[in-house]
């Protein structure tokens, strides 16, 4: 909203040098500091235009006249009322007004004037107008946009002429009734949109746009002036209806001044006489279907304190409210305070007190701190949480955020449950919340290939989303990636891995397969099983695993299918992980469990085979443990090598038992014969020991 | 003492150990020879010909090999001894304790000196997002100042993302949070109708509803607007919410509550100020500007003017107020008894502010190389 300043210090006279640059700011900064934001004093001198942004409870003071009265309030300044000066009326008008509809239009203030001529202006209204952006268009039309700038209340003029039967009615569109509006287009009405209409049909919109052909034009002669005021709901409900927001919608449906409305009918009045000759014509009529109260307050003086914290001086409290209007009065130690009709949003004493502290000046009240007892209580996941934000950051992953929004084919794709849909996307392709982190960080990881950032590794974590018809419900998950690149190289580039080798396929899984040991292993378990049983088409199924934790299935991990990959054009190979978070909330994070260590010495072996490719590590590892050899402490895999001079269809492995007792020293002999007997074992698996 | 064991196994791994194991002994008894007569015992039991060790390590180690591992037993062997005649001799030239004893311990350890300028072998460490990295900033600041922390669904209902807020069915207020409508909502009953959450304020109706005042509590978490995304606005952004309510919670209270916790988050020199402001949810409402962290609130860089806070030294930081008694009628909170505040704030614009980012969306690209600045 755009304030003329030589407008407004014709309300009030502000107490300052509008010519002064400084004093404009000065002006700006109090207004902002009691709630009229003034975001830029653009111009200067008689020119100088105040640009507010004013919060949607505040209406009334969308306008000079409302702006004065805040000056009045700041400044302490008088403010005279809105009084226009019409001629005598000349004989008697013979227009009919019928609201049949209380509950939309409360009030219809209506004015006729006949003979008029429709020209332009004067040019200090076209200045104005100009000034604030409104392009001049006749005098009837710029009549009705001065006094909205002004006290801004909207009204609208008809051709009488136009009218069928010279009669007013304020009724709910019938079925199948249309308008064609001002704008030219052509408005299907609903029974719900409350209409201006004639003896037979809508002539206006109420309260959002009036209609075609009653339009004033240079041709008009006799005009009736509408100031009504409408039923904020039902504005807003027809204007949203029709996508049609207008300046006069844009008041209504936050609630216009019930009281005003004879007030702006005769400052219309008086702007078309002045510009236009034509006459006055009988009384102001005024239909009214009902008062729209506004209450008498009681205010203790206490109950100020009590939220406020400052004991503000009663004259203060005086001074503030009848200047912005306010009626006032003190009984013991209660304000007796009587709401003005163009303060819809004044309710209650919480509205009265806000008033009081915002004019009063927030940056006046001390600063204080409440005192406290009790506990601080973290967010309930809050310790399991960061425990796995922790190892990731530590794993050198890089935290990321994705958009939340995914396509269907990707919740398809992805996932196994319904997505939740958005009813009005910003992107028609993807219209749904994720069901799932990775097609999130795909696109992270396809970003960063793009741009030369071959070694990446990210997570996500965060909710992911599902419904079940309208029902709708979200889980924490997380998620990781890492290149192919990310997953090969080494500390010293020299020793990267080529990914022709052999062996880059094991190496990268199983590099990537540790991460998820380690961060799994930070959380309590009785039983941790990795298999091959992922059953999701979007991992390698060569290349790919879940974790089972207690029985419930907390990670799946692998390499992204190769399809998926050329599919998204992602310019090498990803490892993805996927964790449900809400299943490793439930545990305990990992407790330390103290156990004393031996005094005796420890005993490896280190056992060299051929295995064939089928025997996977899980059988060999198995088949030692299944000796139950009683000082065997583990059983692990030193060095995996494929390729060079391995044959064909088998692969070389160099395996590490570890042997120690608590109680004595190991012999010899014994540690020779447990080794036999693991040799043993891994022949009957079909391994070949090396010599 | 040391003795020369058999070895049972002849692995590269095996033989390796033995072998450390000997020099390490070697080594040991080195440091303890002090005189001529210790010089000679030690001469002896090294390189004695009859039964000095290297004569066993011949004996057991290598004649006692399996036929397959002696041509590696020899050569770990041969290296043995030529390491520990070295050393022996080096012994017998200066024994410990001499001078030049001490002078050949540094020679040994200025041996093959590394180049200490060559940069680091790294592990790589992961980068905090700058986003969450502040929202646990301002989360941690409110639970020193006593605020546990509470959560809320993103997908909300009409009820705690607006209704319970005071924000009427049909009301213009609702304009200001241009929501996103989940699909498929129409057979449910308006306050059950599903959305997603416009700001983490719901989270104060969900902790007043379990529990009873005083409540202090801080709600971090993420929320979305119909806003098409640009360098200064995202569909997807994240909030802390922040609620106080007890007897005699006042409005002064509000201001240095807030005070403190942006002092606390920006540092001591930040001013605070605050200007009426408008939320269905609070009355008396507020903006909270604080002093340009940039130019410190100067409106001027050097010569240039400031372009964080376009000049005017300040900048809009967050919404606060008293909770609206109409709140409380919702969660059953007797206003005449109990008062607040709530106040809210963007965790994407502080960070912003805080590292001097000027695009929203290099937040949510997943950029290493960006990303790798907060590591």
């Amino acid at each position: 909203m755009k304030i003329s300043l030589r407008w407004l210090n014709e309300f009030v006279a502000l107490p300052c040098d509008l010519q002064s640059r400084e004093a404009l700011t000065g002006l700006a900064h109090d207004l902002t500091m009691a709630g009229v934001a003034v975001e830029n004093v653009a111009g200067d001198g008689g020119d100088a235009v105040l640009e507010t942004d004013i919060t949607t409870n505040r209406v009334d003071a969308m306008n000079h006249y409302g702006i004065a009265r805040e000056c009045a309030a700041i400044y302490d300044l008088d403010l005279p009322a809105l009084a226009p000066s019409l001629p005598a009326a000349q004989g008697a008008h013979d227009v009919a007004i019928e609201i049949t509809d209380a509950a939309g239009c409360a009030r219809y203030t209506a004015r006729v004037i006949r003979n008029l001529t429709i020209q332009a202006s004067s040019p200090e209204i076209q200045r104005r107008l100009q000034l604030l952006g409104h392009k001049s268009i006749n005098s009837a039309a710029d009549a009705s946009n001065y006094t909205l700038l002004e006290m801004g209340h909207p009204t609208h003029a008809f051709d009488l002429d136009r009218l069928q039967g010279g009669k007013i009615v304020v009724r709910r569109a019938r079925p199948g009734e249309t308008l064609k509006t001002l704008d030219g287009i052509d408005r299907k009405l609903d029974p719900e949109d409350l209409v201006i209409a004639d003896a037979a049909k809508p002539v206006a919109i109420a309260g959002v746009m009036g209609g075609f052909d009653s339009m004033i034009t240079s041709a008009t002669r006799n005009v009736l002036i509408e100031s009504a005021w409408f039923d904020p709901v039902t504005v807003r409900r027809t204007s949203r209806r029709l996508g049609m927001h207008t300046d006069a919608s844009h008041r209504f449906e936050r609630g216009a001044d019930w009281g005003t409305c004879p007030v702006a009918c005769d400052r219309v009045a008086e702007l078309l006489l002045t510009s236009g000759a034509g006459e006055l014509c009988g009384s102001a009529i005024d239909s009214i279907a009902r008062p729209i109260d506004r209450p008498t307050l009681r205010l203790p003086a206490s109950e100020v304190l009590r939220i406020l914290g400052l004991d503000i001086p009663r004259a203060d409290i005086r001074r503030i409210l009848t200047r912005l209007q306010f009626g006032f009065a003190q009984e013991g130690d209660t304000y007796v305070v009587t709401v003005p009709t163009w303060r819809l949003d004044v309710e209650s004493n919480i509205d009265l007190i806000e008033e009081i502290a915002r004019i009063y000046g927030y940056n006046r009240f001390p600063s204080t701190l409440p005192t406290f007892s009790g506990a601080v209580n973290p967010a309930p996941d809050a310790n399991q949480a960061a425990k796995i934000r922790a190892t990731l950051l530590a794993l050198g992953y890089n935290e990321a955020i994705s958009l939340t929004f995914i396509s269907n084919a990707d919740a398809a794709a992805f996932s196994r449950v319904a997505a939740a849909q958005v009813a009005n996307p910003i992107n028609e392709e993807t219209p749904a919340m994720r069901t799932s982190l990775l097609p999130g960080i795909l696109d992270m990881m396809a970003w960063n290939l793009n741009r030369g950032v071959s070694e990446a590794r990210l997570f996500e974590c965060g909710q992911i989303y599902s419904s079940a018809g309208p029902e709708t419900s979200e889980q924490p998950a997380a998620c990781l990636a890492q290149t192919w690149d990310a997953l090969l190289a080494s500390r010293d580039s020299s020793e990267r891995i080529s990914p022709a080798d052999a062996n880059a396929a094991t190496i990268a899984f199983r590099r990537f397969k540790g991460d998820i040991e380690t961060l799994l292993e930070r959380f309590e378990h009785a039983t941790l099983v990795y298999d091959a049983a992922v059953e999701r088409a979007y991992y390698h199924p060569g290349r790919s695993a879940r974790a089972v934790f207690n029985s419930v299935t907390v990670a799946r991990f692998g390499e992204l299918h190769p399809r998926l990959q050329e599919e998204r054009k992602l310019k090498q190979p990803v490892y993805i992980a996927e964790l449900d978070l809400a299943a490793l909330y439930k545990v305990a994070p990992h407790q330390p469990h103290y156990g004393p260590i031996s005094r005796y010495p420890a005993v490896e072996r280190d056992f060299s085979f051929f295995f064939p490719a089928e025997i996977t590590f899980q059988k060999i590892r198995n088949a030692a443990e299944a000796l139950g050899i009683e000082h065997m402490r583990s059983f692990d895999l030193g060095e995996i090598y494929r390729g060079k001079n391995i044959p064909a269809g088998q692969y070389s492995a160099l395996l590490r038992a570890r042997f120690q007792s608590d109680q004595r020293t190991l012999l010899d002999d014994e540690v020779k014969d447990w080794s036999a007997k693991i040799t043993t074992a891994l022949q009957g698996l079909g391994g070949q020991q090396r010599v | 003492m040391y003795t020369v064991a058999k070895l049972h196994d002849y692995s590269a791994a095996a033989l390796q150990q033995a072998a450390d194991e000997l020099l390490h002994a070697l080594e040991e008894e080195s440091l303890a020879v002090k005189g001529e007569a210790q010089l000679t015992l030690y001469r002896n039991r090294w390189l004695g010909r009859k039964s000095g060790i290297l004569t066993q390590v011949n004996d057991e180690w290598l004649k006692a090999a399996p036929r397959e591992a002696k041509r590696e037993a020899g050569q770990r062997v041969n290296d043995l001894k030529s390491a520990v005649e070295a050393r022996v001799e080096a012994v017998l030239a200066a024994p410990a304790g001499s001078a030049t004893a001490a002078l050949a311990a540094t020679d040994r350890s200025a041996t093959a000196p590394v180049d200490v300028t060559l940069p680091g072998s790294r592990r790589p460490l992961g980068a905090e997002h700058p986003v969450i990295r502040t929202m646990n900033e301002i989360v941690a600041v409110f639970a020193a100042m006593g605020y546990s922390t509470g959560s809320g669904p993103e997908i909300e209902n009409d009820y705690y993302n607006f209704e319970a807020l005071n924000f009427p069915p049909n009301h213009p207020a609702r304009d200001t949070q241009d929501t996103f409508l989940m699909a498929g909502q129409e057979s449910l009953p308006r306050r059950e109708r599903r959305l997603l959450r416009t700001h983490t304020s719901p989270g104060q109706i969900r902790i007043m509803e379990k529990q009873k005042p005083p409540v202090r509590m801080v709600v971090p978490g993420k929320v979305h607007r119909h806003d098409t995304a640009d360098a200064s606005h995202s569909p997807m952004f994240h909030q802390v919410e922040g609620l106080a309510v007890d007897k005699n919670i006042t409005f002064c209270d509000l201001k240095g509550t807030l005070e403190h916790a942006m002092k606390a988050l920006f540092g001591s020199r930040v001013r605070t100020r605050f200007h009426p402001s408008f939320f269905p949810f609070t009355e008396p409402s507020a903006d909270v500007q604080i002093s340009c962290i940039i130019c410190d609130g100067s409106g001027r860089r050097g010569n240039e003017p400031c372009r964080l806070c376009k000049q005017t030294g300040w900048v809009e930081l967050l919404g606060c107020g008293m909770v609206h008694p109409a709140v409380y009628g919702f969660v059953d909170y007797d206003p005449a008894v109990v008062s607040g505040f709530a106040f809210g704030m963007g965790v994407e614009r502080v960070a912003l502010m805080k590292y001097g980012i000027d695009d929203i969306q290099v937040l949510f690209q997943g950029d290493v190389r960006f990303l790798q600045q907060f590591a």
